[in-house]
């Protein structure tokens, strides 16, 4: 039994209403609550607040969870936050869609990948006027196209169906690429704009989508397992280039491995 | 699923909650709580016994105070009035007090919630915040009377209105 003749101090108020009083110390506390009406207020004002915080946030707890917090979901693709990462990046360009984002994100864009975007370029532009012979195994042979760069190029190439964005395949070739062999693929519309989609070896296992342009054409790469994506095209409209690398993207995680 | 992840998975609602008040914004909270499983799942095999209730606590404590740094680079802009006049009871009260713990500091922001909301004992804030007890007290006294003042000028400032 403490001395009930010790003032209770205001740590020993604070421990009363949080139940970190021991046992012994309540009835001191309550005594002295009786004889001092303001120190009374004050409990009582923290005890309402309490019951704010409940009121206001305990509706949270009663949720359903949202999918993207579901652990089976979370064990699954550990992977997310890295979606999100492109998500956010993607979602910066279109919105912010400004010169400046661009340049910094041209300018932080790690020297590797620049140089696949380079090829890249290079690529596109050397083989997006040849009207006779612009790839080596035409769209028709799809099947036959992904399987041999798959081969050639040692990581799982697959041509997107780029369909929904009034794009047809016209084909790919192999290409030389400063990290080994490269593949190289070209979509064209109804209107003959043609995007082409180059793909090699990378260091970086997986970094941001980024954006970079040069003359006439504008890129957006980034890497994933190990492998660089570049997509190019000599358009110029940057919401339509965002459209296509998104659905890109969304092919290669559903079908990469 | 292991043990250890239906601990883990148990907890969300309460992380949700915690991180809601703690961040305001319902995405950056479930951001915020989502980066926290992440981290966990991934350190399963480095937890090795021990609360999970306040490991999870702290990872999420932790992520909102380096989001808060990376934030505090950037201007902050503040709604003046997000009053409506026509709200009334508890409805009115809880945008009050969501108005009133924003106006807290981090840390005493922080432990007012972990105490009041989620009710953990001082000795687990103190060990989630990396200080001793008497911090934690202090921390929560300034909170209370802070929070406090901010509900009862508000409510002057209406009936003066009024």
């Amino acid at each position: 039994m403490t001395d009930p003749h010790i003032p209770v101090t205001e740590d020993e108020l604070h421990a009363y209403v949080d139940n970190e009083l021991p046992a012994e110390r309540r009835g001191d506390v309550e005594a002295w609550l009786a004889a001092h009406p303001d120190d009374a207020a004050r409990v009582r004002s923290w005890r309402t607040m309490a019951e704010a915080l409940h009121v206001r946030y305990d509706g949270i707890v009663d949720e359903a969870v949202p999918r993207r917090l579901e652990i089976e979901r979370l064990v699954r693709q550990p992977r997310k936050w890295f979606y999100g990462a492109i998500a956010a990046t993607l979602a910066a360009f279109i919105v912010g869609g400004g010169v400046g984002w661009m340049a910094r994100g041209a300018a932080a864009a790690p020297s590797a990948l620049q140089s696949f975007t380079t090829d890249a370029l290079d690529a596109h532009r050397l083989y997006v006027v040849e009207v006779r012979h612009p790839v080596e195994v035409p769209g028709s042979e799809r099947a036959h196209l992904q399987a041999w760069l798959t081969k050639r190029c040692g990581w799982l190439v697959r041509a997107p169906e780029l369909t929904a964005a009034g794009l047809k395949l016209v084909g790919g070739r192999l290409l030389p690429g400063a990290t080994g062999p490269a593949s190289f693929m070209m979509y064209e519309s109804a209107s003959g704009e043609r995007f082409t989609i180059y793909t090699a070896k990378s260091e970086a296992e997986a970094t941001q989508m980024r954006f970079s342009s040069e003359g006439k054409e504008s890129a957006l790469f980034w890497a994933d397992r190990g492998v660089a994506y570049v997509v190019v095209s000599s358009v110029g409209d940057r919401g339509r280039l965002t459209q296509i690398a998104q659905s890109v993207y969304d092919q290669m995680e559903k079908t990469g491995g | 699923m292991t043990a250890f992840r239906q601990s883990v998975e148990a907890m969300i609602p309460a992380l949700r909650r915690y991180a809601r008040a703690l961040a305001r914004d319902a995405d950056i909270a479930d951001d915020l709580v989502q980066d926290t499983l992440v981290r966990a799942l991934r350190s399963e095999r480095l937890f090795l016994g021990g609360d999970v209730r306040s490991w999870l606590y702290t990872i999420l404590t932790n992520l909102n105070k380096n989001r808060r740094r990376s934030l505090a680079r950037r201007p902050q802009f503040m709604p003046l009035l997000d009053n409506n006049p026509d709200a009334s009871g508890t409805e009115a009260e809880g945008r009050d007090i969501a108005r009133a713990l924003s106006t807290l500091v981090e840390e005493q922001r922080s432990v007012l919630l972990l105490v009041m909301l989620e009710g953990l004992s001082y000795r687990e804030v103190a060990d989630i915040q990396g200080v001793p007890i008497g911090t934690v007290m202090s921390r929560l006294a300034r909170a209370r009377a802070h929070v406090k003042a901010s509900l009862e000028g508000e409510r002057t400032a209406l009936r003066r209105v009024k």
